[in-house]
């Protein structure tokens, strides 16, 4: 099985700053990590790789210094990490992101499955797993928090239909776990509950500061040069506000059981005049 | 045609709360644009008294979409059909909920028919002189707020969070046309099949929808203290949360975690027990209309975005609190449910 890992390089706090005249974020002195949303994928796919055995590429869109997420993930299991970067890329929204991260994953050769990290912490869209789907046209399922069912694709009959092998998934949405079956290949965004991340070990830190990555720019991709980067994004950023943190509220110090009491009767005034406790049932 | 549209949601029949905010949305948008405002159901099983509520809460026209094949949501389907619709009757605005379903949808759609896509807007507007629509979201948790548009292509699009705005109160005078459109089987796209829910699911919660939600951190102490929230979350007609630090304890399962790796919620009423407010938290909650915080650490960060803060021993606050809702709930007939559900009957 092969499976593709889209991550991110994301910064390292959230103290981060915006360039006042693009809209975009300055990512310049500030520390990275790969997205910690993207951690649930990359183990996903090493577990699915454990259990039916096949190849795991992660691959990455950002500057050249994204490398580092692409060997943070290879020490975790990934096998390969490839890195899309050039300035023609810069200031992607979430649809040229995908664009570009689909037109990348064209040049891999075939795959059974994409796992994706539900959104990037940074941008926090979630848009592009979902749009990468659109683009090379595969099933999708997000917010997945369970396979229940792995049937790999056999090996020696890739070509015939339903050959290819399926899952079956549970999407946590606001009802509870959607039960979807989908047929290989395709594309899941995984969430927490999935599977809790590995540390990366001794051995897989060696084979990911020996790894070699293969660098694509916009020259190696079949790309539309006009969708690409901030002129190719549909959405621009016209205004950035540091919103007023506090609100303002009233602090109440209840140091004994006295001081409680009264805490609580100004809490349920409070809340009363914000008309937030129960009504009384009607007649 | 310079419509406006708004994507209504159903689970089993019934439509969601989210529907109605998002029309209230939309009619302030139409009316600056001086167009129509549409209501778009695709699903299956929603009566004719509920697509007619949508008129009377906003909408002049509804299409409704229903089909059996429609009453779960797969993204591939759903998306042929409103890829469909825009080609169709090109609409200029579509604002569709940051639920689940909203966030995949929308995405999928955008990439389609070459649209721009903001998520999670907590604000929205038109530009005066050219009517592009102004999306306003909260970036980088919370701490900066963006204001995007998309100049140039259409429709545009935007994910609103559920509960971030009121539904316009029902106006059964209104007049609008209700649509039924059949879906078309070449739209049906049979990869993805839904298989339902999972029936045995324990420690489940619907937190995105609550209009309450009382959530706990490490200040808890242990997962029995749980118990407590829960007491205090049924009589408030509200829903339990936790930090991702509780979660990882094991005190509660995965789908009450708030914050950066869980949810996203902006109840009516949110409050923080025994919990710091690492940014990480903050940012799932810094949208919700109300926040109180109890916590024995005056300087704790959730004390300053709080509205209303007691800094004291959580555990007799939690106590005292559960005490005089139960008075009033026995001495004044409360009744514990939402505290301003719609009537839309």
């Amino acid at each position: 099985m092969h499976i593709v890992v889209p991550i991110k390089q994301v910064p390292e706090t959230s103290n981060v700053k915006m360039d006042p005249v693009t809209g975009t974020m300055i990512r310049a002195g500030v520390g990275t990590v790969v997205n910690p949303l993207d951690l649930f994928a990359i183990e996903t796919a090493v577990r699915l790789k454990e259990a039916h055995g096949g190849r795991i590429t992660t691959l990455t869109m950002g500057p050249r210094g994204a490398e580092k997420a692409l060997r943070e993930a290879i020490a975790m299991g990934c096998d390969d990490g490839v890195l899309i970067s050039d300035r023609a890329f810069a200031g992607s929204d979430s649809w040229s992101t995908s664009y570009t991260l689909a037109q990348a994953i064209r040049t891999l050769g075939e795959f059974d499955l994409i796992v994706a990290g539900e959104r990037a912490t940074d941008g926090d869209t979630g848009q592009v797993g979902p749009g990468i789907a659109a683009w090379l046209d595969l099933p999708v399922a997000t917010y997945v928090a369970a396979i229940t069912r792995v049937e790999p694709p056999r090996a020696s009959a890739h070509a015939r239909a339903g050959a290819r092998g399926g899952l079956t998934v549970e999407r946590l949405v606001e009802e509870g776990y959607q039960v979807l079956d989908l047929p290989l290949p395709a594309l899941l965004t995984v969430v927490k509950e999935l599977a809790a991340p590995r540390l990366p070990t001794l051995r897989g830190k060696r084979r990911a500061k020996a790894a070699e990555i293969p660098l694509l720019t916009a020259a190696d991709l079949d790309v539309e040069p006009a969708y690409l980067g901030l002129k190719g994004s549909p959405t621009k950023v016209v205004k950035v506000a540091t919103p007023k943190v506090t609100r303002g509220g009233t602090l109440v110090r209840a140091p004994d059981e006295d001081a409680v009491a009264g805490a609580v009767e100004q809490l349920l005034a409070f809340l009363e005049l914000r008309d937030l406790l129960p009504r009384e049932a009607r007649p | 045609m310079s419509f406006v549209w708004t994507l209504a949601e159903q689970h089993e029949g019934r439509l969601k709360a989210v529907s109605f905010e998002l029309l209230g949305r939309g009619r302030a948008l139409a009316d600056k644009l001086d167009t129509k405002l549409a209501s778009l159901l695709i699903g299956d099983g929603v009566d004719d008294a509920q697509l007619q509520s949508l008129v009377h809460h906003g909408a002049d026209e509804v299409y409704a979409i229903q089909d059996p094949r429609l009453a779960q949501f797969t993204c591939e389907t759903f998306s042929n059909v409103l890829v469909h619709l825009i080609k169709t009757y090109q609409p200029s605005v579509i604002l569709a909920a940051a639920t689940s379903t909203g966030r995949t949808l929308m995405p999928h759609v955008a990439v389609r028919c070459h649209a721009g896509l903001t998520a999670d807007c907590t604000e929205l507007d038109i530009e005066p002189g050219t009517g592009h629509l102004l999306q306003t979201r909260p970036a980088i948790g919370g701490n900066i707020m963006a204001t995007i548009k998309t100049p140039d292509h259409r429709p545009q699009m935007a994910t609103v969070r559920p509960k971030s705005s009121r539904p316009l109160p029902a106006d059964r005078s209104r007049a609008g046309r209700v649509i039924a459109v059949p879906l078309d089987d070449v739209l049906v796209d049979g990869r993805a099949q839904a298989r339902g829910f999972r029936s045995d699911a324990v420690d489940f919660v619907n937190l995105e929808e609550a209009d309450v939600v009382i959530a706990g951190g490490r200040g808890m102490k242990k997962a029995e203290h749980f118990a407590l929230l829960q007491g205090l979350a049924d009589a408030l007609g509200g829903a339990v949360g936790a930090t991702r630090d509780a979660v990882d304890r094991g005190w509660v399962g995965y789908p009450h975690q708030v914050g950066l790796s869980g949810k996203t919620i902006s109840p009516r009423l949110y409050i923080g027990a025994g919990i710091s407010g690492a940014i990480q938290h903050l940012a799932g909650i810094k949208t919700s209309e109300t926040i109180v915080s109890i916590n024995s650490d005056p300087d704790a960060s959730l004390h300053q975005v709080a509205d209303f803060g007691i800094v004291g021993d959580l555990f007799q606050v939690l106590g005292e609190l559960q005490r005089r809702l139960d008075e009033r709930r026995a001495a004044g007939h409360a009744e514990p449910g939402a505290p301003d559900r719609e009537e839309r009957a």
